[in-house]
């Protein structure tokens, strides 16, 4: 290859460090802006079910693997959490200037879509990350807890935010509507982390349901997180990992997939 | 001079089966102002998205200051600015903050002087810290301008720049971009107003259903295609115009009060002298004369109209 060969290839791959500092920036600075909205709410809600689930009805439950039922549900709250908000900002943060007709600039930038991706998605699963572990402190208000592999926990947390931050992301291009947008979050996500065993071990439901739960890949989630906590799953946490990887990866093909063919971004 | 924007063959057809652009070809010369006229759903902002990278090419290609748009697009991006035609805005952003994201975005480092310039420049400096939303429609216009110039670009695309502008704020923004010319910005504009289009450009391009009809220097196309018109107010209202003078480009009003002689101010014999006498000797008297010249807005019309 000549000189200029690879020179014009180390411009064409020179990473645009600035824009997606600018989109990651503008994204974070809108949570500071909505902060009543995007960390109050989800931790007054988590409270409530701490007091609701641990303290009121936990205290006559009966400890599952030996785990007590206001520290067993710790996980399983902050997944929902997790899930929710990741899906509503990343979701959020691309419907936004679609709607606004703001979309232009970002579509007309010297930005890849490795780029645009990193901003947005970036930005949601930091938001995640950091509720998460508001939620994580909240929680050691009202109930004991342990962290038996906090690396696991800290690799789950990252992952199930980056990976549902991409869900959303998706989910803030396919929709046409602010409807659509609270559909998926609300009609979807919510029951699959209520009935992915958020408040109970998958091992307490009969054996029909606990086949069909496996197919629930919110299950994985929650279980795998949950071993990082007590050492104790309802599935293999390499199953678990696995999962959740492999949700990742098909998120991050759907995204790659919609830049490529300009799916509701380009006419 | 060096061609600036290339365009070949550039087609665009739209899901829905519009065919937006017909095989365009165009070529922009670095540092002039460049007007592309057309009608509604001419493709005028289909070519412009297609351009700067909002829309996907059916066939061609573009080359922006010598980079293919599509296979080079980080190149030929960064030369770019666009404002486009709708006020499409971050309500809740300032400024400010709008103008930093948008050089950001485009992959230059901060630099605040150059951001305080161009506000200045727009009048929008003592607005900086104003929340987007609370701005006039004027205002926001120039907060999309100051956006594409955020990023220093050497292509400007203004797309309709004074739809619903007032007059004052129209002239600021012609001045404004008769000064970026003379800092060596190529700009492209798109417009209804052929006021906009003889006051500012150096060469004009016509669209229509898709495909370029005429690209002229300006000042050609005035004279090529310009013509003079003489009104004849007449003391008398005539019923109709005496055979002997008919077949000359001659109309009368239908009121019979005005008589209007069309004929080519370029040509060597207008013809005035000999209808006068001939007016003369029919008894044809008239009380006062006035003579305007074609605007560019009629020979626009005329060539739409030619077309379809």
């Amino acid at each position: 290859m000549s000189v200029a060969a690879l020179q014009v290839n180390a411009r064409a791959m020179r990473v645009n460090v600035h824009a997606i500092r600018a989109i990651y920036t503008f994204e974070l600075a809108r949570t500071w802006r909505t902060l009543l909205q995007s960390i109050a709410s989800p931790v007054i809600s988590t409270s409530l079910y701490f007091i609701v689930f641990g303290a009121a009805i936990g205290s006559r439950m009966t400890a599952i693997d030996g785990v007590s039922y206001g520290a067993f549900i710790v996980p399983g709250l902050i997944m929902l959490s997790i899930l929710t908000e990741s899906i509503s900002n990343a979701s959020f943060g691309i419907y936004m200037p679609r709607f606004a007709g703001t979309i232009y600039e970002v579509l007309s930038a010297p930005i890849s879509v490795l780029e645009i991706v990193l901003g947005y998605v970036g930005a949601a699963a930091t938001k995640s990350v950091i509720l998460g572990t508001i939620i994580l402190l909240t929680a050691r208000l009202f109930v004991d807890f342990t962290i038996l592999h906090p690396l696991w926990m800290i690799a789950f947390l990252i992952l199930t935010s980056v990976a549902f931050s991409f869900f959303g992301f998706i989910v803030g291009v396919w929709a046409d509507g602010w409807e659509k947008l609270q559909m998926v979050p609300m009609l979807i996500v919510t029951p699959l982390t209520f009935l992915g065993g958020s408040f109970y071990s998958i091992n307490m439901l009969p054996p029909l349901w606990q086949k069909i739960a496996l197919f629930n890949p919110v299950v994985y989630l929650i279980s795998g997180f949950r071993w990082s906590f007590y050492g104790v799953a309802d599935v293999n946490v390499v199953v678990s990992f696995g999962m959740t990887l492999l949700f990742l990866i098909l998120c991050a093909a759907a995204v790659q997939w919609i830049f490529r063919t300009g799916y509701r971004l380009k006419a | 001079m060096q061609s600036i924007i290339s365009v070949s063959g550039l087609t665009k057809t739209y899901a829905s089966g519009l065919h937006a652009l017909k095989s365009v070809d165009l070529d922009i010369r670095r540092g002039e102002i460049f007007a592309l006229l057309g009608p509604n759903g001419a493709g005028k902002t289909t070519l412009i998205n297609i351009i700067c990278g909002i829309v996907n090419p059916t066939r061609g290609f573009v080359l922006a200051d010598g980079h293919d748009i599509v296979r080079d697009y980080r190149a030929a991006r960064s030369k770019i600015g666009l404002v486009p035609q709708e006020l499409s805005t971050d309500m809740f952003e300032s400024v400010w903050g709008t103008v930093s994201f948008s050089r950001g975005l485009f992959g230059r480092p901060p630099d605040p002087a150059h951001l305080e310039k161009v506000l200045r420049d727009l009048s929008l400096w003592d607005r900086r810290d104003a929340k987007i939303m609370t701005l006039s429609g004027g205002m926001k216009r120039r907060v999309l301008i100051a956006k594409a110039l955020a990023h220093e670009p050497q292509i400007l695309f203004l797309d309709e720049p004074t739809a619903g502008v007032d007059v004052e704020l129209r002239r600021a923004m012609w001045d404004m971009v008769r000064s970026l010319r003379q800092s060596g910005v190529t700009i492209i504009l798109t417009t209804h107003y052929i006021e906009e289009a003889e006051e500012m450009a150096d060469r004009i391009g016509v669209i229509s259903k898709g495909e370029i009809i005429l690209v002229e220097e300006k000042t050609v196309l005035m004279d090529k295609l310009g013509r003079k018109k003489l009104t004849l107010h007449l003391r008398q209202p005539l019923a109709s115009i005496p055979p002997e003078l008919s077949g000359t480009e001659l109309e009368l009003s239908a009121d019979g009060h005005e008589l209007v002689y069309t004929f080519d101010a370029q040509g060597k014999r207008t013809g005035i002298a000999g209808l006068l006498r001939r007016l003369g000797e029919h008894g044809i008297d008239f009380k006062d004369l006035q003579t305007t010249e074609t605007s560019l807005e009629e020979i626009f019309v005329s060539l739409v109209r030619s077309r379809s």
